[in-house]
């Protein structure tokens, strides 16, 4: 009975909180009002129920039984060699098989799917191993594909030099951005990236002599095998198995990184800064490492992205961008490598499928990461640490 | 010197739009150390209001400053209504847990509010009605210096200093001032900390509204993104002025409201938000506690 009225109550809240956007549309030109009152009634009865399921996880969360101590599967099939060959084998020929069976439009779309695997697995060094928010990603990506798309343009430089290029300057301008701004606190550190994200973004959409401005660059050539031209689906096929190179490695980098003495201290460094640097951990160079070496995917992914497209302008670097591979991390579960490759594919491939809701993406993009923070903090995939286990003998 | 004057004044009127916002921030982080990335979406929500109510009174005949009034009435009774539901579902649920869980909460609130705008309104520009009317004396003047900037700076300046009084001289600032300091110790002491949260949230809510009914009638258009760049660089004039400081966010709002509007006039307007931001950037590198904040020594 209590829940009722407070369901009632909170419908009813929303149905006022809500009416004069959801409701009210004018016209100022023509001047003419449409009400939506039908909105309303939406808005209402969807409140009530949602209320209702926000109570039992509420509940749930609350009444959570203590963390059981085995290893889950997920982190099995990573760590074991026994789970992992044959799951591997499974995803390769799988995926590697994949473009024979469906159309071009789907191998492009998995393309895309998985530069995000590879860009969330960037920005998972960073923000889930460790624990520096950096919301100005999408500068790095620009980066590495003005470099290829600049590179190419005045010095014909092609895709197989301009790859570690851009990854190198990728890595550099995060050097160079982490320098300064690494001292901060997290959620300074936050609002600088986020500034420094937006400042490139704006000079590549000033500066017209140096980037062409907001019109872009366009015909960047797509990658060659030694000298052979390819004709477009060939093109697409290829960088579709680049891309699954590039994720494996990524994929094979990060799982080594995570393990490492500077994983390590990447991990020691996001619970506690003050315990690191007692211990003898340098705090700068450890952040600077994970920044540029964050950075390092993001300008790879670059010039994927501009060799993929053909076509790169400013428009395509935008805090949205950011925030979907963000979202990406946040949701897979943060530091999680299988958490993060789930995230990527479900966040890319499921908007797809549901073309009908994309206008709803955003919408639910940034519900869906109120609600993960609130529920499930750890992501769909949490990563669990590495811990030595003390059995009692005999 | 004119033009001097010119930019002066256009800065003194951002300056005052960005305080009007900054003030929420830093109220708010004063209070629970979070950076409400949602503000400035609350900015743009009052904005949304204020325009649907005055299109409407305007509709039904109602002319000049009543139009205003009870536009801004109805909005900042809305955006105190979506502060307040905000605190309540996307950062009371997380108190106590880790600095990172709100602040991604809060993104996503952000981009949740975006679009939410988006979705129910429209994601073209909207033309907003000067609501604010020329005045008669200010006719010599309003080539540098027009009627609308005029009411922005007064209002701003009015809602400084009874902002000023409230956690002066009331129980409740007395409350907000304890929580800041120390919530444990405050809720020892008998304070109800959710209620004094909350009523953080509605005041800087509030303000915020003010300024986006004034900023949207002074510009005279408005759409689902203002907020976003405006609340960023609101956030850049709380930390300018050194975060939790309400004179503080202030005189950094001012202070960046000057560097753009000398910055454009001066050198290149093509670059106004790229000034702002390397303004942040140098401020937290070379004086991360502001202007007038304190420096906090971190312990174990």
């Amino acid at each position: 009975m209590k829940d009722l009225k407070q369901s009632l109550f909170l419908s009813i809240w929303f149905m006022l909180l809500t009416f004069p956007l959801m409701v009210i549309r004018v016209n100022t030109m023509e001047k003419t009002v449409h009400w939506r009152w039908t909105n309303m009634i939406i808005v209402g009865v969807a409140v009530f129920f949602l209320s209702y399921i926000w109570r039992y996880f509420m509940v749930r969360k609350e009444n959570k039984p203590a963390a059981t101590d085995s290893i889950p599967w997920n982190q099995r099939l990573l760590s074991e060699r026994k789970f992992f060959i044959p799951f591997i084998t499974a995803v390769l020929i799988f995926s590697l098989s994949f473009p024979l069976f469906v159309s071009e439009y789907r191998v492009n779309v998995l393309i895309t799917a998985m530069m995000y695997v590879v860009l969330g697995l960037g920005l998972n060094i960073v923000v889930g191993l460790a624990g520096l928010l950096d919301l100005g990603y999408v500068a790095f990506y620009a980066v590495g594909a003005y470099t290829y798309a600049l590179l190419n343009m005045h010095f014909g430089v092609g895709f197989w030099i301009a790859l570690p290029a851009g990854a190198l300057i990728g890595a550099i301008f995060g050097i160079l951005l982490g320098i300064p701004v690494l001292r901060l606190r997290g959620d300074y550190l936050a609002i600088v990236t986020l500034g420094f994200g937006e400042i490139i973004r704006l000079i590549l959409e000033n500066w017209s002599d140096f980037s062409m401005g907001p019109s872009g660059i366009a015909n960047i050539p797509k990658p060659t095998i030694i000298g052979f031209e390819l004709t477009r689906s060939q093109g697409i096929l290829f960088i579709y198995y680049l891309m699954i190179a590039l994720a494996i490695f990524t994929i094979f980098v990060v799982n080594r990184l995570q393990d490492s003495r500077l994983g390590r201290s990447w991990l020691a460094l996001r619970e506690d800064e003050i315990v690191c640097q007692v211990m003898g951990i340098d705090r700068m160079r450890t952040k600077l490492a994970a920044f540029a070496l964050g950075a390092t995917w993001a300008g790879m992914m670059g010039v994927i992205f501009a060799a993929k497209t053909a076509f790169i302008n400013p428009a395509s670097f935008t805090f949205l961008e950011s925030a979907i591979i963000l979202s990406i991390v946040v949701l897979g579960g943060m530091g999680s490598i299988l958490g993060v490759i789930l995230g990527a594919l479900v966040l890319i491939l499921l908007p797809e499928e549901l073309r009908a809701f994309s206008q709803y993406r955003m919408l639910i993009f940034g519900a869906a990461m109120v609600l993960m923070m609130v529920f499930r903090p750890q992501g769909i995939i949490s990563n669990v640490r590495r811990s030595y286990e003390y059995h009692e003998t005999g | 010197m004119e033009y001097f004057f010119e930019l002066f004044l256009g800065g003194l009127t951002r300056g005052s739009i960005y305080a009007l916002i900054a003030l929420g921030y830093t109220m708010v982080y004063g209070i629970i150390e979070l950076i409400n990335f949602a503000h400035g979406e609350i900015y743009m929500i009052g904005a949304f209001t204020a325009l649907i109510v005055a299109s409407l009174l305007t509709m039904a005949g109602l002319k000049g400053l009543a139009v205003l009034a009870l536009a801004m009435v109805v909005a900042v009774i809305y955006a105190g209504a979506y502060g307040f539901t905000l605190e309540k579902v996307a950062y009371k649920p997380l108190r106590g847990a880790s600095r990172l869980s709100p602040l991604i909460s809060a993104i996503g609130m952000s981009i949740f509010l975006q679009n939410y705008v988006l979705l129910a309104q429209t994601s073209d520009f909207l033309p907003f009605p000067s609501l604010i009317p020329n005045f008669g004396f200010m006719e010599p003047y309003e080539h540098i210096f027009s009627s609308s900037e005029l009411v922005i700076v007064l209002v701003t300046a009015t809602s400084m200093v009874v902002l000023t009084c409230l956690i002066k001289f009331t129980r409740m600032g007395k409350a907000m001032r304890a929580t800041a300091q120390d919530r444990t110790m405050a809720m020892l002491a008998g304070i109800n900390i959710n209620r004094v949260i909350s009523t953080t949230f509605v005041i800087g809510s509030c303000l915020a509204a003010v300024g986006g009914v004034l900023i949207a009638s002074h510009i005279g258009q408005i759409n689902f993104y203002i907020g976003f760049i405006a609340g960023i660089k609101a956030f850049t004039a709380a930390v300018l002025g050194g975060i939790g400081s309400v004179p503080g966010a202030v005189l950094g709002s001012l202070v960046l409201g000057w560097t753009e509007s000398f910055a454009t006039g001066y050198v290149s307007s093509d670059y106004e938000d790229v000034f702002a931001f390397l303004l942040l950037v140098l401020i937290l590198i070379f004086r991360p506690e502001g202007i007038l904040g304190k420096s906090k020594v971190n312990k174990v």
